[in-house]
């Protein structure tokens, strides 16, 4: 076997891959609902942890993981969709601070309900897919079972966001009623509803990386399980451009990449201060992201 | 037809609309004439529901409009192009055609053929980002998004804003010609009162948010004090 494909390389890039699709999701998730509502939401880590639990709460009563995780992504979809209905709304036409104060309180209080219900000792989600890496000719290969299922389900969920937005009556009517509510409903849209729906749609994207995440990184599913990986996929959102989805998942998966080898030939500790420069640098260079075309938006 | 009775709007204590009164009817042209802060704006505005009147009645073919929400007004076939034009220009030109046709139920390819037709210049520009079109460009698609959902009343607002006086002109016999060939109730807000009256079939001019005139164009515009005090058009 090619000794390449077990390489020191090969495995950062691998390694860096599994955790940037990770960081892409949670991107993608703001990028939807920034493209669908023109909120940049702070609690986009803690609404869908939150969700997770009540989704998994189910597990005690031995339903399969699949059963779970289908109520996972409902649970999703129901708190995407009631936050929106009671916290947000008031918060349009609003100047742009308030939404971005009221949801990183959002993100504490549910925090801290999360761990008042359920306290903060790691709950171990079950894998469906062994996470024991494979071999390669006796050497370890950087993959296993579980991440390819890890980044085959987060290349499925980023095509289907971006077909939804790029093919569908449904994704126009999104993107119309960020981009223009006034014109939208003068033409007939129901710009309220959408509103909704793509918080549900954001929050249920969400849920699935903290499904993935809980399990992945084998520290189990806890009340800050996504902040670490939220401040990554912020990131990612900012370097790729809030406007774009291909670029949230562009950034995100260089991001994995670059943190990967930083980890591997510089130290752990360097990782964040990375990440922030090439944050720094991207907006220096390109304010609005390096995959937004536009350079203006109302919201 | 649009009958609008006794119409009052407040903005707290200002009052935008006073008890305004007038009948657009089928296949004609209302022009709402007025200087800046007339009332013009609030006038359509309340019309396709974005304010709510303190008081009065606006009919649609018979049907109240008054409390009902502006997308189910658009749904009942009423076509609002708003001040500024209202593209989105972060979407092509068929985006911005695509989503004036969704919420009709109209044959989007028909439909889209129909405006390339009426408007050449979109047809070329298909595949474009509206926000790269010319003034006159845009108008032209805002009017083409708004009318490829085939509404029965077409409110204009300020459609000459910013446009050259040959684009201007241009503009108006294209509402003409649209109001005729497709029996269209269209009411036309406008500062340009000249280039509206020579189009129009029925004149109502506003005056801080009151009726001051209401009368067949052409006597609008033989009226000297009209046309001297309202319309500030000194010869």
């Amino acid at each position: 076997m090619d000794p390449f494909l077990t390489s020191r390389v090969v495995t950062d890039i691998l390694g860096g891959l599994t955790n940037g699709v990770t960081f892409g999701l949670v991107a993608l998730s703001l990028v939807l609902i920034w493209r669908s509502t023109g909120v940049l939401n702070f609690a986009q880590g803690a609404m869908p942890m939150f969700a997770t639990y009540v989704g998994f709460a189910l597990l005690s009563y031995h339903f399969g993981y699949w059963a779970c995780v289908a109520a996972c992504v409902i649970a999703g979809l129901m708190l995407g969709g009631l936050t929106e209905r009671i916290l947000v709304r008031r918060l349009y036409g609003k100047p742009e601070i308030n939404p971005i104060v009221v949801m990183v309180g959002f993100l504490i209080v549910l925090e801290a309900v999360a761990a008042a219900i359920w306290s903060s000792t790691p709950r171990s989600l079950p894998s469906p897919f062994s996470s024991i890496h494979w071999q390669l000719a006796g050497k370890p290969f950087a993959l296993s079972p579980f991440t390819v299922y890890e980044i085959v389900t987060a290349v499925l969920v980023m095509a289907l966001v971006a077909a939804l937005f790029r093919f569908t009556k449904l994704g126009l009517q999104l993107r119309a009623s960020a981009l223009a509510p006034e014109v939208s409903r003068l033409l007939g849209v129901r710009v309220g509803r959408l509103l909704t729906l793509g918080w549900m749609l954001s929050t249920a994207v969400g849920v699935i990386t903290a499904i993935l995440v809980s399990t992945n990184f084998f520290s189990g599913l806890t009340p800050t399980v996504m902040d670490g990986i939220f401040a990554y996929g912020f990131i990612a959102a900012a370097i790729g451009g809030l406007e774009s989805p291909i670029g949230a998942i562009v950034a995100g998966v260089l991001l994995g990449i670059v943190n990967q080898f930083v980890t591997d030939y510089v130290n752990q500790n360097a990782v964040i201060m990375v990440a922030l420069a090439m944050l720094v640098v991207s907006l220096m260079v390109r304010p609005s992201g390096v995959f937004t075309k536009s350079t203006q938006r109302r919201v | 037809m649009i009958t609008i009775d006794n119409l009052s709007v407040s903005f707290g204590a200002v009052q935008a609309l006073r008890d305004v009164t007038f009948l657009a009817e089928t296949g004609q042209i209302t022009a709402v004439l007025g200087a800046n802060g007339a009332g013009k704006t609030t006038l359509l505005r309340t019309i396709s529901g974005l304010e709510e009147p303190t008081s009065g009645t606006i009919l649609m073919d018979g049907q109240a409009l008054v409390h009902k929400k502006t997308e189910d007004i658009a749904r009942m076939g009423v076509g609002h192009v708003p001040e500024g034009r209202g593209v989105i220009g972060e979407f092509t030109v068929e985006e911005n055609l695509r989503l004036g046709a969704m919420m009709a139920k109209v044959n989007l390819q028909k439909g889209l053929e129909e405006q390339y037709e009426q408007f050449p210049v979109l047809g070329e520009r298909r595949k474009q980002h509206a926000a790269k079109l010319s003034g006159g460009e845009r108008q032209m698609l805002a009017m083409a998004r708004a009318l490829i959902a085939e509404p029965s009343v077409l409110l204009l607002d300020e459609p000459s804003l910013g446009l050259a006086p040959l684009v201007t002109a241009q503009l108006m016999l294209t509402i003409r010609s649209l109001c005729e060939s497709r029996d269209l109730t269209v009411i036309l807000v406008e500062q340009n009162a000249s280039s509206a009256l020579r189009i129009a079939h029925h004149a109502v001019v506003l005056h801080v948010g009151s009726v001051v005139a209401n009368d067949v164009a052409s006597t609008v515009a033989e009226d000297e004090n009209l046309r001297q005090y309202y319309l500030g058009l000194v010869e």
